[in-house]
């Protein structure tokens, strides 16, 4: 399996499909494993960690996930394809840009993804689009089960699956949803969220842009609390009372923007749409913060069934000489992940330097926004 | 330590300001900052909170100096010193080792829980799981009282001296 094998496509679980995807992105549990017997990674020799790395990988192939497994070794790989794999979250940051023999299967359509020495010997997780975070933990909890009868996991009874930060420990889950606020952006509530996430002990962060910047209004609520507390708990807090909340204030605030202030709304799509169908150069950054508002227009005409000049004008621009419009949640979808730079680079088949990289990406946005 | 300015909540963020060599501390709650204007680093990068919350303790040196500062792990060699430092542990028997000082710290990170309450290996002894069991169900017990719901703690305690009497049997 090569890369450029599915680069040129989305992720299944970001094609804008599953439940209250107009708002949850995708949901995603993973799960943090040490084996018994050895040191955790950060006191590992090269030799111990090959060794660690040998033994799960043989493992995690055996297993039957879904179709096609395939295996990557990341500490062998080029820095773009590391960089690839962080852009689709099948791997982490950290991962990519780790140290020493670390590797990681992907399996079932890029909806697992198992890294090897990460900070732990092991992080297994599942990824789905909307809010499906019950069906994740039901996957990962049997991957997990399938997993354990081949080898020993570190685990007390007092302190539950032992992880080698202290943060992690217990149940070593952690359950994050990707949001797409950009309402309650638009309407200056997002910080009353945040604020509310915190309160919560939810860790927030932006997603597509480098630290907690959140580019293109794209937020990840993680929990943070892993001990005393069982994974069905965590759970339910997020699909019961966390998430339907947020889905009700964005849903509230895209209300507002329609009924109290529509230019606004119409401005900021219509802005959007013109510098997207126009632009010659254009940055990853700038390309996250116009898509998102596309996206809103797209996703108040699909899900809301909402009317205004500027989203009409959205669907008319984007008609196709057959008189059909192209224009949907999944085309933007593309556009947000196909041209994030490590993406534009595989696809083109070499390394650009940054305003090539900005030439291309405004390119594929023109051609595919102008019917 | 209480809020300075409220004196109701407990002081979550401590400033010391120094101003033409007049030292200033100001202990203030969570609240009172915000409506102070005073802004507190919203995301703190993992390493920097744990090695907060690890000197934030009162009698945090002491306790290090009576657990052993200086004890390595017999397995991995790592020191508190080092995890304080890097954050991470060296292998799962550090949590043994550095028990004394590792629980006031993962109590912070968790809420104030320091029992495993979630899944357990199918592997693990069966005492292992019985064991889980009885401690979500001190978890609960323990939130009852917090909730001053004593009819509920007063089951959950049964159904806890229940379990203990099975495992001993």
């Amino acid at each position: 399996m090569k890369l450029t094998d599915f680069s040129n496509d989305i992720n299944e679980w970001f094609d804008g499909s599953g439940p209250q995807a107009d708002v949850v992105i995708s949901s995603r549990i993973r799960l943090a494993r040490n084996l018994a017997g050895y040191k955790f990674l950060h006191a590992c020799t090269d030799q111990e960690k090959s060794e660690i790395l040998k033994i799960l990988k043989d493992v995690l192939m055996e297993l039957e996930i879904g179709d096609k497994s395939f295996y990557i070794s990341v500490d062998d790989a080029p820095a773009i394809d590391r960089n690839f794999l962080v852009e689709r979250y099948l791997i982490s940051r950290h991962h990519a840009f780790g140290k020493g023999p670390r590797g990681a299967v992907i399996a079932n359509k890029e909806f697992f993804t198992g890294m090897i020495n990460e900070e732990d010997h092991l992080r297994i997780q599942i990824l789905k689009g909307g809010l499906q975070l019950n069906s994740c933990f039901e996957q990962i909890n049997k991957i997990d089960d399938m997993i354990e009868k081949k080898v020993d996991y570190a685990f007390g009874t007092t302190f539950g699956y032992l992880t080698a930060c202290p943060t992690n420990i217990g149940t070593g889950i952690r359950v994050s949803v990707m949001l797409h606020l950009p309402a309650l952006k638009m309407t200056g509530h997002i910080d009353k969220f945040l604020n509310a996430a915190k309160a919560m002990g939810l860790a927030v962060r932006g997603l597509f842009g480098e630290g907690t910047e959140a580019a293109g209004d794209f937020y990840q609520l993680s929990n943070q609390v892993t001990l005393g507390i069982s994974e069905q708990e965590i759970i339910d807090k997020f699909e019961k009372k966390i998430i339907p909340e947020i889905v009700e204030y964005e849903t509230a605030a895209r209300n507002q923007l329609l009924n109290k202030e529509s230019e606004l709304l119409d401005d900021k799509i219509s802005r959007a749409m013109a510098l997207l169908r126009s632009a010659h150069l254009i940055s990853s950054q700038e390309a996250l913060f116009l898509l998102s508002h596309l996206r809103l227009g797209v996703n108040m005409h699909e899900h809301m069934g909402v009317s205004t000049p500027a989203i009409d004008g959205l669907y008319a621009l984007c008609k196709g000489s057959d008189n059909k419009t192209n224009l949907s949640i999944s085309t933007i979808n593309r556009l947000f992940m196909l041209t994030l730079p490590a993406h534009l680079q595989i696809n083109y088949g070499k390394e650009l330097d940054p305003t090539h990289r900005d030439a291309l990406r405004a390119k594929i946005i023109r051609s595919t926004l102008n019917g | 330590m209480q809020c300075q300015i409220c004196k109701k909540e407990q002081a979550t963020i401590h400033l010391t300001e120094i101003n033409d060599g007049v030292r200033n501390e100001v202990h203030v709650c969570e609240n009172c900052a915000v409506d102070q204007g005073i802004t507190v680093k919203s995301q703190m990068p993992i390493n920097e909170l744990l090695s907060s919350l690890l000197s934030s303790q009162p009698s945090d040196d002491e306790m290090l100096a009576a657990s052993g500062q200086e004890l390595a792990c017999p397995d991995c060699g790592f020191t508190l010193d080092k995890f304080r430092k890097e954050a991470v542990l060296g292998c799962p028997n550090d949590y043994e080792i550095f028990s004394k000082a590792l629980m006031p710290l993962i109590k912070k990170a968790h809420e104030g829980k320091s029992l495993h309450c979630g899944k357990v290996p199918s592997r693990a002894p069966k005492t292992v799981k019985k064991q889980v069991e009885i401690s979500a169900l001190q978890q609960q017990l323990n939130e009852a009282v917090k909730k001053e719901d004593y009819e509920k703690a007063a089951m959950l305690r049964d159904k806890i001296n229940q379990k203990n009497e099975k495992n001993s049997k």
